[in-house]
């Protein structure tokens, strides 16, 4: 008998998998159960966003952002509407920052919740993410409230929001944030401490912080790694600068570190979205530029000038000088940047989105060799990726 | 003809009639497991569970059996149709003979044989064959990967569930089941020999692939390892078997570990109670304890399952044989030993 050589196991890892988070497709090549090669194959949510906002105008280009990353809608339409604020050079009242910043961060308390649990739910614990979906859905009704709608809530407008928070809704989130610290210590109860899930989140997708900066990592994956790296402090954006919180860093960059940052960031943003409710001003919520945000409904009927601006702007949009900007924001998973070309006319010439998802997928092959299949699969729930945004 | 109707006929229908007065009502308590165990999570995971078919969801298991009933069962064209039907046949066969020797209560038993715990020890392990035939006939990578992983899986806990066995029979002196039982009328033997009870409460858990243990079909690696390409009813078999081995293995505990039939203490009120009864209330106290661990835990990696089989469960009850058996021949207490 001569050498026998053994082919390495193929297996196609989705696109219909379960734990694929959408429409990943690996191609993984497997020795035994450990990983060799993982090599993803995107595209399948491709809708072209990019190019569909190149012919719409700069408001109607807004509701896009939502459907990105479909966890976190609102920290995107942020992007967005702060790139064309700055080329416009508008400016938002205080009270709209403030909005802003309370709804970015109960974003990020959605989004967060949704990664914990299924990444715990990746490595078989089936619990926690029921219960984190009966608070996300107290969270939308949040967004429903605000905007009418519990998860596309295009809410966020050039010049500021599109409403002022309904009567009673503030109250409302006061008491979510009294009630919810319990809710996370169950959660933690369940995983944190677990011997099982310690063992096969601690060490497994270790990155360091050189690679994770040479990966253009962003967000809690380069934050894990120990690089206190975050938009909000860097360089602030809105109201953050007002803000007392603190960014908690891993150590190691693990899973389970990128885990228990995740977890501090729930609770960072809950003393955030005190603060709004505390300081939060009174008075407008949208710049008062009708060239750029429409008239007041009642105004349109009283005066002629109104009506013309409300004409204007919902037939042919608003024209935005010209130039390019980026505007970055740190949305829960990451630096999410839009960079914006526009030549003076009512439509962006070209809208470049940074989605944070797509570095992090670039690295999975990286991070998973050498693990075994479960492992990867830990890995994918930590990276915390969404198709919206990477394939755009 | 006299002698046909008294010597065959008769006797004949009569272990018809046991066979069948223990079988329905264990296939209905299958089904009712599947029942309780969707509300048992569902409590416990803030849901409400089945609540539509009939009062609180009770007809539930029937209309999920329909519907398994009339779907289509697909083969698929690269597998073996012989092998693949045989799989789902072969496995709930096995969680249903292994019932012959179970002692329910004192002398219900359809045959009570006097090497019933190898009997029963010998029907699990085949069970592994069904898990095996099953992901090599689909001809699916993800069922293969899931009948490796169980295959591996099932003989590594079979081994330290044997010498957990070999413990309780040291101290029964019997591989009689109902002589197990009636040995545990002074103390259940859970309290003597705990940490093997543990030992073989857990390695029933790997036994019947199930959470932490549920590798050969992990949902979120292998989707579902072995029973990727079965449908309707080959899969209902499956899934029927898995409950009833779960019932089975908790039958196990309760007979080895927690006095079969016996009550817990020997007086009135409690020992009215039938024997049958207070067997079913064990292992009912078992099956939610099975339920409450996939609600709680997550799910153990291929390499540390191995690891905690061969590495600590196998040196563990290793050394509590010895220990055993070195307790009762110092005292004297080893059944048998007179003098």
């Amino acid at each position: 008998m001569g050498e026998v050589q053994i082919a390495n196991y193929t297996i196609n890892f989705g696109p219909q998998h379960p734990a694929a988070h959408g429409v990943l497709r690996l191609v993984m090549e497997l020795d035994g159960e450990i990983v060799e090669r993982a090599d993803p194959h995107i595209g399948l949510l491709h809708r072209g966003t990019e190019k569909l906002i190149e012919h719409k105008t700069y408001m109607q280009a807004i509701p896009y952002f939502d459907r990105l990353d479909y966890v976190s809608m609102m920290c995107q339409e942020h992007a967005f509407v702060m790139a064309a604020e700055k080329l416009l050079g508008l400016q938002v009242p205080l009270r709209g920052q403030y909005i802003r910043v309370l709804f970015s961060e109960i974003t990020r308390i959605l989004n967060h919740l949704l990664n914990v649990t299924t990444q715990a739910m990746d490595v078989g614990a089936i619990t926690p993410a029921l219960w984190g979906f009966e608070e996300r859905e107290k969270l939308m009704e949040f967004y429903e409230r605000v905007s009418g709608a519990r998860m596309h809530a295009n809410y966020f407008r050039i010049g500021g929001v599109h409403q002022d928070m309904p009567d009673g809704l503030a109250e409302d989130i006061g008491k979510f944030i009294d009630a919810f610290p319990k809710v996370i210590d169950e959660i933690e109860g369940l995983l944190t401490e677990n011997r099982i899930f310690k063992q096969r989140n601690v060490d497994i997708g270790v990155i360091s912080a050189k690679d994770a900066l040479d990966w253009g990592f962003t967000g809690v994956m380069i934050r894990g790694s120990g690089v206190a790296w975050d938009l909000r402090k860097s360089q602030p954006y809105e109201v953050y600068d007002r803000m007392d919180f603190d960014i908690p860093i891993g150590k190691h960059g693990d899973c389970y570190d990128r885990y228990v940052c995740r977890i501090e960031e729930m609770r960072q943003s809950m003393r955030i979205i005190r603060q709004c409710l505390n300081e939060m001003p009174s008075g407008p919520v949208i710049a008062d530029d009708n060239k750029v945000v429409p008239p007041k409904r009642g105004e349109m009927k009283a005066t002629m000038e109104s009506l013309i601006h409300h004409f204007k702007l919902f037939t042919e949009g608003h024209r935005v000088p010209a130039g390019e900007v980026y505007a970055a924001v740190e949305a829960p998973k990451g630096e999410f940047g839009v960079y914006l070309v526009s030549e003076g006319e009512n439509k962006p010439y070209r809208c470049k989105i940074r989605a944070p998802g797509f570095p992090h997928l670039q690295a999975l092959e990286f991070m998973s060799k050498g693990h075994m299949l479960a492992d990867a699969v830990a890995i994918i729930g930590t990276l915390d990726i969404v198709f919206g945004e990477i394939d755009r | 003809m006299a002698e046909f109707w008294d010597g065959y006929a008769l006797p004949g229908l009569w272990i018809a009639a046991k066979i069948g007065a223990l079988l329905i009502p264990l296939l209905l308590s299958v089904a009712y497991l599947t029942w309780f165990e969707r509300k048992v999570m569902a409590a416990m995971q803030l849901r409400m569970g089945p609540n539509v078919v009939g009062p609180w969801g009770l007809w539930q298991p029937f209309a999920d059996a329909l519907k398994m009933v009339v779907k289509e069962t697909i083969i698929p064209t690269k597998a073996n149709p012989g092998l693949f039907l045989l799989a789902p046949m072969l496995t709930f066969m096995l969680a249903l003979i292994a019932w012959a020797v179970m002692p329910v209560g004192d002398g219900l038993v359809i045959s009570n044989v006097n090497v019933g715990v190898l009997y029963l020890f010998a029907i699990s392990s085949l069970g592994v064959y069904g898990i095996v035939i099953a992901g090599w006939a689909s001809n699916s990578r993800y069922a293969f990967l899931g009948a490796l992983r169980s295959a591996a899986q099932m003989v590594s806990y079979e081994v330290s569930m044997g010498f957990v066995i070999i413990c309780v029979l040291l101290c029964v002196g019997s591989l009689n089941l109902s002589d197990i039982v009636r040995a545990q009328e002074t103390v259940w033997f859970v309290f003597p020999l705990l940490p093997m009870a543990v030992v073989f409460f857990i390695s029933t858990l790997a036994e019947t692939n199930r959470h932490p243990f549920d590798l050969p079909e992990a949902e979120s690696e292998l989707v579902a390892g072995h029973l990727v390409e079965y449908s309707a009813m080959t899969f209902g078999l499956f899934f029927l078997g898995e409950y009833a081995n779960m019932i089975l293995m908790s039958g196990m505990t309760t007979i080895l570990f927690l006095g079969g039939w016996l009550p817990p203490i020997d007086i009135a009120p409690l020992n009215w109670i039938p024997g049958p009864i207070w067997f079913v209330l064990k292992i009912s106290a078992l099956l939610f304890v099975f339920v409450w661990v996939r609600a709680t835990f997550p799910r153990y990696r291929y390499d540390q399952l191995m690891r905690l089989g061969w590495k600590v469960f196998l040196p563990l009850s290793l050394f509590w044989v010895v220990l055993t058996a070195g307790v009762l021949v110092a005292f004297g207490w080893a059944p048998g030993a007179e003098g």
